[in-house]
């Protein structure tokens, strides 16, 4: 090579065209992933505007806070309030996870650090399964075991023991109410939840669980001590999931929780949450002026919800990693 | 020489696969000991059966007996955080929990209730890290994260989190081989410095280590014990051919 200087310039030169090209693909790899990445940002800033626009006539008609806070809802008469409708969504939502979160931990729990293999191998393929049931499905359990267990036995006894307490009274004892919602609600985001938490205990490192059990602590002490400071951000955002996934369940709920337009102010009282409305009523009674609109500002209202739900629930988290 | 474990007739099976055979042998009390052979015989699966650390994993099998101080380890009605509190483990990579120092040093001695004041608390934890060598540079970051100490100064933790929990003997899994040179040494001085009042028991696979380190050698090969007794006997004129062999570097 250094006897051959011709040869060796003609090399350099190569190589030049060489890494030139590499960079040229490299940049391009880079903007196709760009412009990949970006696209479901987009998609979302498309979907706000159609609905912004599809829902102009009624936004332009009455001032925000009367649709928001509005609990009237007739819209034969051109009245519109969402109010009933937002509550109704969150109280399902809440309920639902209220009652997901502490099995779905304990499960994960138990499934990460105290399961031998066998029972693992045996829980994963069955939480699969319960994760494929079709919402509808979940909709028409609820509707034939759910919704008679809080008429015939979870509303009684309520009513008995607490029945004081407004949030416990039973005014609507026909079961189809917030609880029978919440209740098929957490049972499909259960296994959601489960996976992704065990997945979260699966990433921290074995070496720190046995640090801690070489050390002579028990595994709950090394759970509790150990693992759940680590995890607990991870548990956070599972939970988020599992209630954006809430949020917008409609079919299994809207088949148990009544679709009464009033704010609920009982776990036993029917709620009518904003996925129910629109589907209920998408394609009917379009005649009605302004329906069309108020349905799709319906869309608009839950679509925020769950964009703000997300963003607070980021700011928490990042609180909490700092 | 009184022995402080007595393994006796030990088996010790990964599923089908048998790491350990018939292995009886006794290690000596406040002596550094030091467990060599070549990759997969089994150096470190004895040095974890007298933590009773083999039974973390799925489809062991374990047979025999392993006496600390008189007591088997594996008999039905003994307790297994207490056989860890007695004979401590310092892992091959330092592992700091993520806590502070200070509680990192706590963390046992808070679990096995072993101090009531915040006072003893702190006494203690400035008694063990001066133990591992580490109180110096740490003793004015008592609260920072653990992981903001450089690895050596981790391994150095991790021991003196070791040591407070007060155990007879001290196992070290290959404990200097994810540090650097100068933080070896440090850890090996140390050793040397507690073989007074601990039993240590080493997994190393560099032999000039165990020569720097060993009062007591034992040599594995394929899951069995080929030859063991005094370091400098052994050394010096291995009984064994296959013990010759690896002295010298024949594999």
């Amino acid at each position: 090579m250094a006897q051959n200087p011709i040869q060796s310039t003609a090399t350099t030169r190569n190589q030049r065209v060489v890494v030139a090209s590499r960079r040229r693909t490299d940049t391009w790899a880079r903007r196709v992933f760009f412009v990949i990445t970006v696209l479901p940002i987009g998609l979302i800033a498309v979907v706000l505007i159609g609905l912004l626009y599809r829902s102009w006539p009624i936004l332009s008609r009455y001032p925000l806070v009367d649709l928001l806070f509005g609990v009237d809802w007739k819209p034969s008469e051109g009245r519109f309030g969402f109010y009933s409708f937002i509550v109704g969504t969150v109280w399902v939502t809440v309920v639902g996870v209220g009652l997901a979160i502490p099995p779905c931990i304990l499960v994960a729990i138990y499934l990460a650090e105290y399961a031998g293999a066998r029972i693992r191998l045996l829980a994963k393929p069955i939480l699969d399964v319960l994760a494929a049931i079709p919402p509808v499905v979940y909709g028409v359990w609820g509707l034939l075991s759910v919704v008679p267990l809080v008429e015939t036995v979870l509303g009684p006894w309520s009513q008995q023991l607490l029945g004081f307490w407004g949030l416990f009274a039973v005014q609507q004892p026909t079961g189809f109410s917030v609880l029978a919602g919440g209740i098929v609600l957490a049972v499909m985001i259960t296994p959601l939840i489960i996976a992704v938490i065990f997945e979260i205990f699966n990433t921290v490192p074995v070496d720190l669980r046995n640090a801690s059990l070489a050390i002579g602590a028990t595994r709950w002490e090394t759970i509790q001590r150990v693992l759940l400071p680590q995890v607990m951000p991870g548990i956070i955002a599972a939970i988020v999931l599992g209630a954006s996934r809430a949020f917008g369940e409609t079919i299994a709920v809207l088949m148990v929780v009544g679709n009464i337009a009033q704010v609920p102010h009982s776990l036993f009282d029917a709620a009518y949450p904003l996925p129910a409305l629109i589907a209920n009523n998408y394609g009917e009674m379009m005649s009605i002026p302004l329906y069309d609109a108020a349905l799709l500002c319906a869309a608009l209202i839950l679509l925020v919800i769950i964009l703000l739900f997300n963003i607070f629930a980021t700011v928490v988290l990042k609180r909490f990693v700092k | 020489m009184s022995a402080h474990i007595d393994v006796t007739n030990l088996n010790v099976f990964y599923g089908k696969q048998q790491a350990l055979t018939n292995v009886s042998i006794s290690i000596p009390r406040q002596q550094i000991t030091v467990i060599m052979g070549p990759s997969g015989c089994g150096k470190t699966t004895l040095l974890k059966s007298f933590n009773r650390f083999l039974e973390l994993t799925d489809g062991t099998t374990i047979t025999g007996a392993v006496h600390v101080d008189g007591q088997n380890i594996y008999a039905g009605d003994v307790d297994v955080t207490a056989v860890r509190k007695r004979v401590g483990l310092l892992a091959q990579r330092p592992t700091p929990l993520p806590m502070s120092i200070y509680d990192n040093v706590c963390y046992g001695m808070s679990i096995h209730q072993m101090r009531t004041s915040k006072a003893d608390y702190t006494a203690a934890v400035q008694h063990y890290l001066e133990l591992a060598g580490l109180w110096d540079e740490v003793k004015t970051r008592l609260h920072e994260p653990a992981t903001s100490l450089s690895i050596g100064q981790q391994q150095r933790l991790c021991l003196a989190r070791g040591l407070a929990v007060e155990p007879e003997v001290i196992l070290g899994d290959e404990p200097t081989s994810a540090l650097d040179p100068i933080s070896s040494q440090h850890i090996e001085k140390r050793m040397l410095e507690l073989k007074s009042q601990y039993t240590t028991v080493i997994v190393t696979h560099t032999l000039r280590q165990a020569k720097r380190l060993a009062d007591y050698v034992i040599f594995m090969y394929m899951g069995e014990v080929v030859e063991a007794g005094v370091a400098r006997e052994v050394f010096s004129n291995p009984q064994q051919e296959r013990t010759r062999q690896y002295l010298e570097g024949v594999f």
